[in-house]
């Protein structure tokens, strides 16, 4: 800036750096007040809150905040606001839930809640399942433990072959590998195959015919339909737990993958399994109690 | 003016000027920084908390070397929604043995300070193998050569006595049956008893289910003893935090 600017006559800083000099303009007012407030208001906030290290802890404000007291409201406050609702969800015959369609609703949007955070692992964000590893699909009417609300929550309690809990629903498959001839599991599993209807040599159909009274029929029932008191699968159908085609069927013979579900009556409460049954009741496959 | 007027002395000289802005700065450093070497609530003192076993310290090594924390943070903040998805939030003494820490926010992936005993062996052993395989919308990457890459624990002593120098409190026996102890935890078979002495709560299997001892295993037994040591049953918040 040049002389001839200085108009007001502001005084220069008296600095000059290779002749450069620099005005000595004031600070805008409104700058300098908020400037002065920061300060009030930083001097201030430390005596509120948690602030100054002293020598065993820090000074620990007029307030008293904590995080974690923050928190722990927080929580409790959402359990309070909840609480007559899930008190409800809890105590209602299971059955009773699809009556009431507030609670429907609450019970759907809680179980979404419950099931993303600890369900969607294995079986999927969307509760489709990974069929070839075995992760039940939830989204079919293909039950292997029964749809029904009440299965559901029985499922979810106390889990599947986990050794956390005696009541876990509990079935086994044996490794046929080790007690058919390949000849037999080859014959029965195309057998199988024909079940569904897409057999590749038919020519042993009717000889696996024979393997599959003799050995799977006990579970799977005679007709193939299986039987959900074991939660031996439907093996008529399009749906398979570990992958379709000979080659996953005869290594599920051979070596007969038996899926685990944790119980989750440790981790949930009461209301919380019930959402979940209920969301996963409506997810599409719910059947109606008998 | 007096004093005010010298600060052409130090405006004029660069390397003054360097040394007094560098004392300006180690000062407010230091006033943030050293307290929290001496006060009592830092890390607060919580029951549980043991250096990690052989494998699981092999394990971390792994973790660390893949990079999974660039996507993964171990870190649950005290804020209702974290604690919900992920459980109780973390504490200092959780991570005291931790030498670099995991906490971060910077979340890829989910927060992992609490998965232990969340999944089962196999599900990981899946994961790793092929992360979409169970979470199709995953961007992770496939580690499935982790289960092929097979280790031995030949440097595992030197990993505890690095651990030690640092602050762990690794005894000379610890160290001494270091090798023992990282054998005997991926097999069942084994005689683990001592190990479940030296590291109570110590998971003993065959994590990955193959023989021998992959990196896998390592990984897997460290994943499963995250955010499990501490028994927030009995855990009494400290009022002054």
């Amino acid at each position: 800036m040049s002389k001839q600017d200085n108009k007001n006559d502001v005084p220069t800083t008296g600095h000059s750096w290779d002749g450069i000099e620099e005005f000595d303009n004031p600070m805008p007012r409104w700058w300098l007040w908020t400037f002065y407030a920061c300060i009030v208001w930083a001097i201030g906030y430390t005596i509120a809150y948690p602030a100054w290290p002293m020598i065993k802890s820090a000074t620990p404000g007029l307030l008293g905040f904590s995080t974690r007291a923050q928190v722990e409201t927080q929580i409790s406050d959402a359990e309070l606001a909840n609480a007559v609702i899930n008190d409800q969800l809890a105590t209602v015959e299971l059955t009773e839930i699809s009556a009431d369609p507030e609670l429907l609703g609450y019970a759907k949007n809680k179980g979404a809640a419950v099931f993303r955070t600890w369900c969607a692992q294995c079986h999927g964000s969307g509760a489709a399942g990974v069929q070839a590893n075995g992760y039940p699909n939830l989204l079919d009417n293909d039950w292997l433990w029964g749809g029904a609300i009440d299965d559901i929550h029985t499922t979810i309690t106390h889990g599947i072959r986990n050794t956390a809990d005696e009541d876990a629903r509990f079935s086994q498959m044996p490794a046929f590998g080790e007690i058919l001839e390949p000849t037999d599991i080859h014959a029965v599993a195309n057998y199988v195959m024909s079940l569904s209807g897409e057999a590749q040599d038919s020519s042993v159909v009717e000889a696996g015919a024979t393997v599959f009274m003799d050995n799977c029929s006990a579970c799977h029932a005679e007709d193939g339909t299986g039987d959900r008191f074991q939660g031996a699968p439907n093996l008529t159908d399009a749906i398979w737990l570990y992958g379709n085609g000979y080659d996953n069927i005869v290594k599920q013979i051979s070596v007969a993958r038996n899926g685990v579900m944790p119980n989750w009556n440790t981790r949930l409460d009461e209301a919380e399994i019930r959402a979940v049954a209920t969301y996963v009741h409506s997810l599409g496959g719910g059947e109606a109690t008998e | 003016m007096g004093i005010l007027d010298k600060h052409k002395a130090i405006e004029t000289n660069a390397t003054l000027l360097l040394i007094l802005s560098f004392l300006v700065v180690t000062i407010g450093g230091l006033v943030q920084i050293v307290p929290l070497f001496y006060l009592d609530n830092t890390i607060e003192k919580v029951e549980g908390v043991r250096p990690y076993s052989p494998l699981e310290l092999a394990g971390r090594d792994i973790y660390i070397r893949e990079g999974c924390y660039v996507c993964h943070s171990q870190m649950i903040r005290p804020m209702r929604d974290e604690v919900e998805r992920y459980g109780h939030y973390s504490l200092a003494a959780e991570s005291m043995y931790d030498h670099p820490f995991q906490w971060g926010s910077k979340r890829t992936g989910p927060d992992l300070a609490r998965v232990g005993g969340r999944y089962s062996d196999e599900w990981h052993v899946d994961h790793l193998r092929n992360p979409q395989s169970v979470v199709p919308e995953s961007v992770m990457p496939k580690y499935g050569f982790l289960e092929r890459k097979m280790i031995e624990g030949e440097y595992i002593q030197d990993l505890m006595k690095t651990h030690k120098f640092v602050g762990v409190p690794y005894t000379d026996e610890m160290i001494e049956a270091g090798r023992d102890d990282f054998m005997a935890q991926a097999d069942p078979d084994s005689d683990y008893d001592a190990l479940l002495e030296r590291y109570p709560g110590a998971q003993v299997r065959n994590f990955d289910a193959q023989p021998g001892i992959s990196e896998a295993d390592a990984l897997i037994a460290y994943l499963q003893i995250l955010g499990t040591m501490v028994d927030f049953s009995t855990f009494e918040p400290d009022a002054s935090r």
